[in-house]
């Protein structure tokens, strides 16, 4: 089962170290991170996406809570919030296959955002299915790179995850 | 840089707001607001100026002959005061050294304030001499770790950390400081508040959640405390005894907990667990309740976890939320301090209620039949050494190394007081005891302090014979000398079929003249008759004394528990 948690920080160097080497010390897997300064420029917000049954999501959320540096950290229910990956994906394209990769990308409401004589730029956002789902059809064409950040998540409706607990 | 540095003395009333100093003598400013009165340490290149600035310090400080110990000795200092212990090193290797006493503190919450130099900031990063990332390497072993990023942070840094090692659960803090960072300028203000958006620890426990707790020990016919060094930590013996004497319920201790309840009350069930007693373990496996304070459900405890008490309910108290529920299910989980929560849920508990006459009598009739014991013949046993310690000094704080000795320590001593039972429990560190009793003889010289030994486990602090006798520090060193890597020969012994690999230590050194070459007294005893004298002995001398007690070589720890047994599956090893 996967967790998307949201991990309020102090902004200040060394703490995704700590925050990702208490994952490893303590045996729980990061499928995915991504990492980011908030609306206040003094925390970052990590967005991890960790794997468990809910035994090791209390632990992970009680020991990430342990470190001094965390300020707090919620677990974001997959049915109530906005969940993206951004994705750019490298297509190898020549004069005939150039406009059923633009369709295909057209489709999924992905943009062209560089143009070469024998490939294409794509960027793509989504959660994870819609960017999986357009990674199988541009394989067909020839995927010459991809880069793919980490999941950010956050709480639909008027829920915030913030430094203070309303 | 230094000779632009403003002359003041230390601790001066006048240092209130905004004087300006070099970084190291704020490091020292910042020693006296939290009352430190003594640092062990051992110096270098990169803590040159820290040192310039201790030179005429008010601030006593102990120089060790390894960094090891200095960490241990904090550590012991720590827990037989209860006040944070400081150690200090320099760079790379003499920041490495501290580690294993950093782990030890940190296994088994101990506040520590571990102090090193760090290569000039410039430098950082370039594999400079004696560089090593020790704010890196410590990160899975501290509370929490600094690295001085700016002069100016140091007050606050020193704030934080003791606030940080002191409160909630404890644990060890480090902070590297780079040697160009001690010898800037700054403008020196300690701060009054404390500023940690992250760090808050519930001290009071949920009232609705110690209601219900206390709606179980009503019901409950067989409940049973089983208690922690955490009860130590938040100075909850008197609350612990009131409220087993109120419902009448049994106490067993962990090895960290020896201490919080006196072994010898009615009540006392003793240690549980791999070399508990069997009543204790007999008493957790058919209770019906288990209360637990300021305990983690180690393995060394529990055995078998699917077998472990099968069927009690279980109430955990904790200030470490990440504790309850990491090892075992908990029906009421109560985080908040021990002391504070024990208090509290006194008041919602009677004596009337107290269902458990029954269930003693069950106990007490184990106790009678499962005494912990030993062969009483003509030779000389280790467990007998333990005893006489107890009758001849029972007030002293007894320390340990690791191995049988530290078992023989627990089960045969008798413990009254808090405090009075220190040893490595959660890493198992040899070579702790001797220089961990070292730091509690400083912070209570009162008392008398012995360390209970195995002649394995002295061999790797040895060194620190020369520390006690140049500052005069008149530790006792019990060596129970079985010629053997005791603990690790009785394993062979059980489960390797005898083939004693590499666990011989026969014809290491002899003791008594080792004493002696480091100007310390030596004394030996080779039969029982001498035990007792030996002990009156070194207690009378009021110098550092080793005492060479020659026991039984083959000698087991029992009963035990075997790995990954249950507990109530336990041998006699007699
Ligand atoms: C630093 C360290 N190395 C190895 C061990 C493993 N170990 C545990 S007990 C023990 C034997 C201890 O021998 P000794 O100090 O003579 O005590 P005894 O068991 O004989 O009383 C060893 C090697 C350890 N606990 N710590
Ligand atoms: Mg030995």
């Amino acid at each position: 089962m996967k967790h998307t948690l949201a991990v309020l920080v102090e902004n200040k160097p060394g703490v995704l170290t700590r925050v990702a080497g208490l994952f490893s010390r303590r045996g729980f897997n990061i499928e995915s991170l991504a990492v980011g300064v908030t609306e206040n420029p003094d925390t970052s917000r990590i967005t991890i996406v960790v794997s468990g049954d809910d035994r090791v999501l209390e632990q992970v959320m009680k020991q990430l809570n342990k470190l001094i540096d965390v300020i707090r950290v919620s677990d974001l229910p997959a049915g109530e919030s906005v969940n993206r990956e951004l994705a750019l994906i490298k297509v190898g394209v020549d004069s005939s296959t150039r406009a059923e990769v633009m369709q295909i990308v057209d489709v999924f409401r992905a943009k062209i955002v560089d143009v070469g004589i024998k490939s294409l730029v794509v960027e793509a956002t989504g959660d994870e299915s819609k960017i999986n789902a357009m990674e199988q059809l541009l394989r067909q064409f020839g995927i010459k790179e991809m880069v793919r950040t980490g999941k950010v998540a956050m709480n639909r409706g008027a829920k915030a995850v913030q430094v203070e607990k309303r | 840089m230094l000779d632009k540095d403003p002359v003041f003395k230390y601790g001066d009333w006048r240092i209130m707001a905004k004087t300006k100093m070099s970084g190291a003598k704020a490091v020292i400013e910042s020693l006296y607001k939290e009352n430190v009165e003594v640092i062990f340490g051992y110096p270098g290149g990169q803590v040159l100026p820290l040192y310039d600035a201790l030179y005429d310090a008010d601030i006593r400080h102990i120089l060790v002959r390894h960094e090891q110990a200095a960490a241990h000795a904090a550590d012991g200092y720590a827990r037989a005061t209860g006040k944070a212990g400081v150690c200090l090193a320099t760079s790379g290797p003499g920041a490495t050294n501290l580690v294993t006493g950093i782990a030890t503190a940190y296994m088994d919450s101990i506040p520590v304030i571990a102090i090193t130099g760090q290569v000039p900031r410039p430098l950082i990063g370039n594999d400079a001499f004696q560089e090593a990332n020790i704010t890196g390497i410590t990160l899975p072993i501290t509370k929490h770790n600094y690295l001085v990023q700016e002069s100016g942070d140091i007050p606050r840094i020193f704030k934080e950390a003791f606030y940080i090692a002191q409160t909630g659960r404890p644990g060890p803090v480090l902070i590297d400081i780079p040697k160009d960072t001690q010898t800037e300028i700054i403008e020196f203000e300690y701060p009054e508040e404390i500023k940690l958006r992250g760090y808050k620890p519930t001290y009071v426990g949920n009232e609705q959640q110690i209601k219900k707790a206390a709606s179980l020990i009503l019901k409950a016919e067989k409940p049973i405390f089983y208690v922690g060094g955490g009860v130590i930590f938040s100075n909850a013996t008197e609350e612990l005894r009131a409220i087993a004497e109120t419902i009448m319920a049994s106490v067993t201790t962990t090895l960290m907990g020896m201490g919080a309840f006196p072994s010898a009350h009615p009540l006392s069930v003793g240690m549980l667990g791999m070399h508990g007693t069997r009543y204790a373990n007999y008493a957790i496996q058919e209770s019906d309740l288990i209360i637990a304070v300021g305990v983690r459900f180690d393995d060394r405890v529990t055995g078998k976890i699917s077998a472990f008490a099968p069927n009690a309910k279980i109430i955990h108290i904790d200030i470490d939320p990440a504790e309850i529920g990491k090892n075992v299910r908990v029906d009421v989980p109560i985080v908040g301090d021990a002391k504070n929560v024990l208090k509290t849920l006194l008041k919602y508990v009677k004596p009337e209620h107290a269902k458990t006459e029954t269930w003693n009598k069950k106990i007490t009739a184990w106790k009678k039949e499962y005494p912990l014991s030993y062969k009483k013949d003509k030779l000389l046993r280790p467990q007998f050494v333990v005893e006489q310690i107890s009758e001849v000094c029972p007030d002293a704080i007894i320390v340990t190394e690791v191995g049988q000795n530290q078992m023989w320590a627990a089960q045969f001593f008798n413990y009254k007081n808090p405090r009075t039972f220190i040893s490595s429990g959660g890493l198992g560190t040899m070579g702790y005891g001797f220089p961990a009793a070292m730091g509690a003889k400083v912070g209570k010289p009162e008392s008398t302090v012995i360390d209970i030994a195995g002649d394995g486990s002295f061999q790797m602090n040895s060194q620190e014979l020369a520390t006690v006798v140049q500052n005069d520090i008149p530790v006792i060193v019990a060596i129970l000398n079985n010629g053997f890597l005791g603990m690790v020969r009785q394993w062979q012994e059980l489960f390797f079929s005898r083939r004693y690999s590499e666990t011989c230590l026969e014809g290491s050194v002899d003791f008594v003249k080792l004493a002696e070459a480091y100007g310390a007294l030596g004394l030996r005893a080779t039969k029982k008759s001498e035990v007792k004298d030996v002990i009156e002995e070194a207690v009378k001398s009021g110098c550092p004394t080793i005492i060479d007690f020659v026991v039984e070589r083959e000698e087991n720890v029992s009963p035990m528990v075997p790995a990954g047994a249950a507990i109530n599956e336990i041998l006699d090893l007699e």
